[in-house]
């Protein structure tokens, strides 16, 4: 007798501990760039992941849409709070990996989001494949990061394919309209992101049967990019792509005007080009650059709205498309934990697996979110956006259009 | 003509990458401490002609001067605060110490000014000048002929001037400079002061022509002529491609040392 109720007093505590346990913060693990030349971009997706993280925590009810945004917390898990737990890892795969290391081992989180660059966020995921924790890739494109035969890396961000197509298919349509729209430059900058990019723009440029007549492979952390202008100035093709990060989209702006280039279109595949940072330096030298999107602050009182005006008021900026693509990630995360029901790695990478998200669930324009077998997005798409006076506007495909496309490239004129 | 523009806008940036290593390599002549933190030294400049420009609308001339005022007495507090004491230590300690100092002034940028990237304004100095085909962008044809500029006169103030004798003599012997009524620390101090006003300058230039942001990356290469670093990237570049212009950059350098271990212009 008295060893039952013993045993019914252990079980009680356990019971009672785990219902504690059940309300303690689920960590999640968060590494991104705060130092180094990527740090604005890596700051500005962190604000963003702390609201999302803010958003399931507090109860919003004028964002009942998003899963998780009415109530408090993760109601499967008892009300439980999440927690970022955020590293920086400079731009550096080595650092991503041992920061990686470092957050599953010794802070615990139960799974993984990152990480910007697509050399980070290759080394990264490799790390939380050994110990077999979810990691969700929320914005690095690079094809190879998803399909390496990883149980544990799901992507929700549209991929450097996907993207090649649509630029391919919007020249096809300029070609349509009567402008020149036969030879490409391709720019870019000679790491993971850069290279993996340019590689399916290539491919896709082939298999439209458009002349890619320059393809400039270049250091972002260069002082100087006035060879590289020349280069294009010498070719100048009909369509020039960037594939750069923010100091040195920057510096080929300023370069192209001092050098008295003007291309006669020049799209930037976002990064860069997306950074607020961007706009303020040289929009004025840039006007009726295309980009792309998959974020729209939409009509006033819409959720993506609110958003929006939650984020500025936190950091004093427009929400970009690449922050939003990862807030997207973390909401996608925390929906699978909770309906996991569990802080186990295992029950959360069956949920994940299990996700099926609609587009009226989403705040980014994608068309849903459900995982294939590699664990890529197989719903994820994008708008191709311009810059006029000192916003990005939709213009392509015609369908999302706000706005009708600007052509040629006006830059500072 | 395409060229001469590739080596006009090589000659150009090499004049600034002149004015970077000019400051390190006094440092280094005169007591054997390499600055690690030399290019957060830059980076401090950039930051004194953007809040210079932004704030108080200051012209070219006036934030160079300011910026390489304000680097002056950062580099004498260094020298006396840091350097003058780990000199008696052992060399590990002296390369900590500098690369500790540039840990602490990156951090700091980006604690400070928060690691958005910011730039001037384009066009505050006039449209490129056209000369007969060659484009000279203003901000670097300003920077580029500054920089040359102030390189000259910081080898003329170490080679024609009393100061610059009393500098030269206490790198080339600190006792016989001493019993010659020289004080060694004080000299020591100034010369801290030149390589960080002519950082500042560098940093005030380059502003113009790159992106301020809290921590600038590298000193490339800084203690080779500048000039012909900033050619061979620019014709490596332009030729080959930008990517691989680093490793003609640094073949260039290994062959140097090869031939002359004692550098370009050293003497055996």
């Amino acid at each position: 007798m008295k060893k039952l109720f013993l045993t019914a007093t252990v079980l009680a505590a356990f019971g009672a501990s785990a219902a504690a346990m059940a309300a303690s913060d689920v960590k999640i693990g968060a590494i991104w760039p705060l130092s180094g030349n990527s740090a604005s971009a890596g700051k500005a997706a962190v604000a963003a992941m702390e609201l999302a993280a803010q958003i399931v925590n507090e109860a919003h009810p004028e964002l009942s849409n998003l899963p998780l945004a009415s109530g408090t917390g993760l109601p499967r898990l008892g009300g439980a709070k999440v927690k970022l737990v955020v590293a920086d890892h400079q731009g550096n795969p080595s650092e991503g990996q041992s920061q990686t290391l470092r957050l599953i081992t010794q802070e615990k989180v139960v799974a993984m989001l990152g990480s910007y660059h697509s050399s980070v966020s290759l080394t990264s995921t490799a790390v939380a494949e050994r110990y077999g924790i979810p990691f969700v890739v929320g914005d690095s494109v690079a094809a190879n990061i998803t399909g390496r035969g990883f149980k544990w890396t799901f992507r929700t961000t549209p991929i450097a394919s996907d993207f090649a197509n649509n630029y391919m298919d919007f020249l096809a349509d300029l070609k349509k309209a009567g402008h020149p729209a036969s030879t490409v430059a391709i720019v870019h900058e000679n790491t993971d992101y850069g290279t993996s990019v340019a590689g399916t723009v290539q491919t896709a440029a082939k298999a439209h049967g458009i002349d890619v007549v320059a393809d400039i492979s270049y250091n972002a952390n260069g002082a100087d990019v006035s060879a590289q202008v020349l280069q294009l100035k010498q070719k100048n093709p009909d369509a020039i792509v960037f594939i750069a990060y923010t100091s040195d989209s920057i510096l080929y702006m300023k370069t192209m005007k001092s050098l008295d280039y003007l291309p006669k279109f020049v799209i930037g595949d976002d990064s860069g080009f997306s950074d607020p940072a961007f706009i303020s330096a040289v929009g004025n030298l840039a006007q009726g650059a295309l980009n792309r999107s998959a974020w729209n602050i939409g009509a006033k009182d819409s959720t993506t709205w609110r958003i929006n005006e939650m984020y500025k008021a936190k950091t004093g900026r427009d929400l970009d498309d690449t922050s939003g693509r990862d807030m997207q990630a973390a909401f996608t995360l925390m929906d699978a934990i909770n309906r996991a029901g569990s802080t186990k790695p295992a029950a959360i990478r069956k949920a994940l697996r299990a996700t099926d998200l609609k587009p009226d669930q989403l705040m980014m324009g994608y068309r849903g979110v459900k995982f294939d077998k590699t664990g890529q997005n197989t719903l994820a798409a994008t708008y191709l956006i311009q810059l006029i006076g000192d916003h990005y506007v939709a213009v392509w495909p015609d369908r999302s259009a706000q706005h009708a496309l600007i052509y040629p490239f006006k830059g500072w004129k | 003509m395409i060229l001469l523009q590739v080596i006009v806008a090589g000659l150009l940036i090499g004049a600034v990458y002149a004015l970077f290593s000019s400051g390190l390599t006094l440092v280094w002549g005169m007591m054997n401490v390499i600055n690690f933190a030399h290019g957060e030294f830059v980076m401090l400049g950039m930051y004194v002609a953007f809040w210079g420009f932004t704030l108080a609308h200051f012209g070219v001339a006036s934030f160079s001067a300011a910026a390489a005022m304000m680097l002056f007495m950062l580099g004498v507090l260094v020298y006396l605060a840091l350097i003058r004491h780990v000199m008696r230590g052992p060399m590990l300690a002296q390369i900590l110490s500098t690369f500790g100092l540039l840990l602490v002034l990156r951090y700091s940028a980006f604690w400070a000014f928060g690691a958005n990237f910011v730039s001037l304004p384009d066009g505050i100095l006039g449209p490129s000048l056209n000369l007969g085909g060659i484009l000279l962008s203003a901000p670097k044809l300003v920077a580029g002929v500054v920089a040359l500029a102030v390189t000259i006169g910081m080898h003329l103030l170490l080679t024609r001037t009393m100061l610059g004798s009393q500098i030269l003599a206490v790198a080339e012997d600190r006792n016989a400079a001493m019993l010659m009524g020289i004080r060694p620390d004080r000299m020591q101090a100034i010369a801290w002061g030149l390589s960080g006003a002519s950082a500042g300058i560098a940093g005030g230039l380059i502003a113009f022509v790159v992106v301020t942001f809290g921590g600038f990356g590298s000193v490339p290469g800084a203690m080779i002529a500048g000039l012909i670093i900033g050619l061979i990237e620019s014709l490596s570049a332009f030729y080959v491609g930008p990517v691989y212009q680093d490793v003609f950059v640094y073949a260039l350098f290994v062959l140097v040392l090869w031939v002359r271990p004692r550098g370009l212009m050293g003497k055996a």
